[in-house]
């Protein structure tokens, strides 16, 4: 997604006197409004410039013992990275990573099945809308019940919740198909099959891709919770048990940080996936 | 090429056709022509296999029609391509569909994109083509695998005049080339005139039966300037409006 352009500030504010000559510009808004990109990640690097101030301002007033200053974090951070921080962060990246592309791997057939048969539709719709609205944290203890304090009672968490999410984006967006797009495909000779991959597939991508980022900020919440006991791998028992256990505090933001990578990473991974095979959503639809 | 043997069909209120037969020879190129809503772009779906008659039977080059064939090439009035390809993705789509070899494949796309004047756009999506351009990719796509049978529902309808004379031309000059038969539907008697050697003039439904004008003079580029168009454009638009006010 393009950022908006950086106006020209400079231009707008000039006196008529200097019409006729040429305004000297500072670099940063005549670079940013001939390349886009630049001023995107112009705005995104002051809002992180904006963040860092406030975070060092609020570490002043509630003290390093509370609240470290950002670069104590930053240096604990790389220091724990290869202490177990590392190690931590991919346990929890794998969890919420299988997680999600488990989701996508079931429900997005079973949406586009849903789809595409009324009959199935009209049998398993009253119960997902049934099932949709259950806050799906709810059903940790019966998980933990039957597939343990292991990794499987996590991801099966996780999945849960983009699964309902994928489950009824691609099922809407599968519906949604002119039936005269189908109709010429099919006209080509397209076998069902055929149809799935070439047309159905493509047109549910952008909303799969849409509710998964969405739904990756529930991901890692959920993530940090269900990581927070009965475990000692993953970023919510390195932030809850060993750090905050131990009022290791510079080493508890340095979880933070971590956590909060994570989900940026995903987050980026999913817009990159976005741009590259859904560019033409933003060149409009037909 | 098309036998259709005493069809009956209709959606639900009442049938459109009733055993109603039709027959279409090989390399002839037709016109349906009607009143609104008589069940022209019916009678192509079912040519086209996309619906199936309730009774009788479509048969086409000799088998019984069940689903749709890979030789039939259709071509709609709203394009049918796919928004998420770029034109030349959408004119290779056919042979994909075909696992035709990539080097044929391209080459054969190729040569369909210069013929249709779409080099310059072949990267571009059809969001980003203009309606004339869309249609001529469309007309790429189903021509890209080499169909006998050519079936168009209006597909000039919703483009301007002179890109419609344009893509009328263009579709002449493909007969002339080819040995295609051709079936067209269309609302406009000036087009049905033009392109078909045959025009099938349907009622207002439960159709049975049509009329059929012999035009054996369409399919060259000089006959819409010859006088005797425009007498078969009066012939044919009395023919519709007496099929009209006949069931009214």
């Amino acid at each position: 997604m393009r950022g908006p352009r950086l106006p020209g500030r400079v231009d707008a504010v000039r006196p008529a006197s200097q019409d006729a000559g040429p305004v000297p510009r500072t670099i940063a808004p005549a670079l940013a409004t001939s390349h886009p990109a630049f001023a995107s990640w112009l705005n995104r690097l002051a809002a992180l410039a904006v963040f860092l101030a406030a975070w060092e301002v609020l570490a002043i007033v509630a003290g390093q013992a509370t609240l470290p200053d950002p670069l104590t974090v930053l240096v604990t951070f790389v220091r724990a990275l290869p202490r177990g921080l590392g190690w931590h962060t991919m346990v929890s990246g794998y969890r919420v990573v299988l997680a999600t592309v488990l989701s996508v791997v079931v429900a997005a057939p079973l949406g586009l099945a849903l789809g595409q048969s009324p009959r199935w539709d009209r049998l398993v719709a009253p119960l997902v809308y049934l099932s949709y609205p259950i806050p799906k944290i709810v059903l940790l203890p019966i998980l933990l019940i039957f597939l343990g304090l292991g990794d499987a009672s996590k991801i099966s968490m996780i999945f849960l919740i983009l699964f309902f999410q994928v489950l009824m984006v691609v099922r809407d967006a599968s519906q949604s198909v002119r039936p005269e797009l189908v109709h010429s495909v099919r006209s080509l000779g397209a076998r069902r099959r055929q149809l799935l991959r070439y047309v159905y597939f493509p047109a549910c991508l952008p909303a799969i891709l849409t509710s998964l980022r969405v739904s990756v900020g529930t991901a890692i919440a959920v993530l940090f919770f269900v990581e927070s006991f009965g475990t000692t791998a993953g970023l919510g028992y390195y932030i809850i048990v060993e750090s905050w256990g131990r009022l290791a505090y510079a080493q508890m933001y340095a979880g933070v940080v971590a956590m909060s990578l994570l989900g940026v990473g995903l987050y980026i991974v999913l817009d990159v996936l976005q741009k590259r095979f859904c560019g033409w959503v933003d060149v409009g639809r037909l | 090429m098309i036998e259709v043997d005493r069809i009956t069909f209709g959606y639900g209120d009442g049938p459109l056709f009733h055993d109603f037969d039709w027959s279409v020879g090989a390399g002839e190129s037709w016109t349906v022509i009607g009143p609104s809503g008589c069940g022209k772009t019916t009678i192509l779906y079912l040519l086209a296999a996309l619906r199936k008659p309730q009774r009788g039977s479509v048969r086409i080059a000799g088998q019984e029609l069940r689903r749709p064939r890979r030789q039939t090439g259709l071509i709609l009035q709203d394009y049918g391509l796919l928004p998420w390809a770029s034109a030349r993705e959408n004119v290779a789509l056919g042979l994909r569909l075909r696992h035709e070899p990539a080097a044929r494949r391209e080459a054969t796309v190729t040569r369909w994109l210069e013929r249709l004047g779409l080099g310059e756009v072949a990267g571009h999506y059809p969001q980003q083509l203009s309606g004339g351009q869309r249609q001529r990719v469309a007309i790429a796509r189903t021509l890209a695998v080499d169909p006998d049978l050519l079936l168009m529902d209006e597909p000039f309808s919703s483009l301007d005049a002179l890109t419609r004379e344009e893509l009328q031309d263009l579709v002449v000059d493909l007969g002339i080339e080819g040995s295609m038969t051709v079936v067209l539907v269309t609302h406009s008697i000036e087009e049905a005139v033009y392109l078909g050697r045959r025009i099938l003039v349907l009622p207002s439904p439960p159709i049975e039966r049509a009329h059929i004008v012999a035009n054996p003079e369409a399919g060259s580029r000089s006959f819409r300037g010859q006088p005797l168009f425009h007498e078969r454009c009066s012939q044919v638009r009395a023919l519709v409006e007496e099929m009209r006010d006949a069931r009214a």
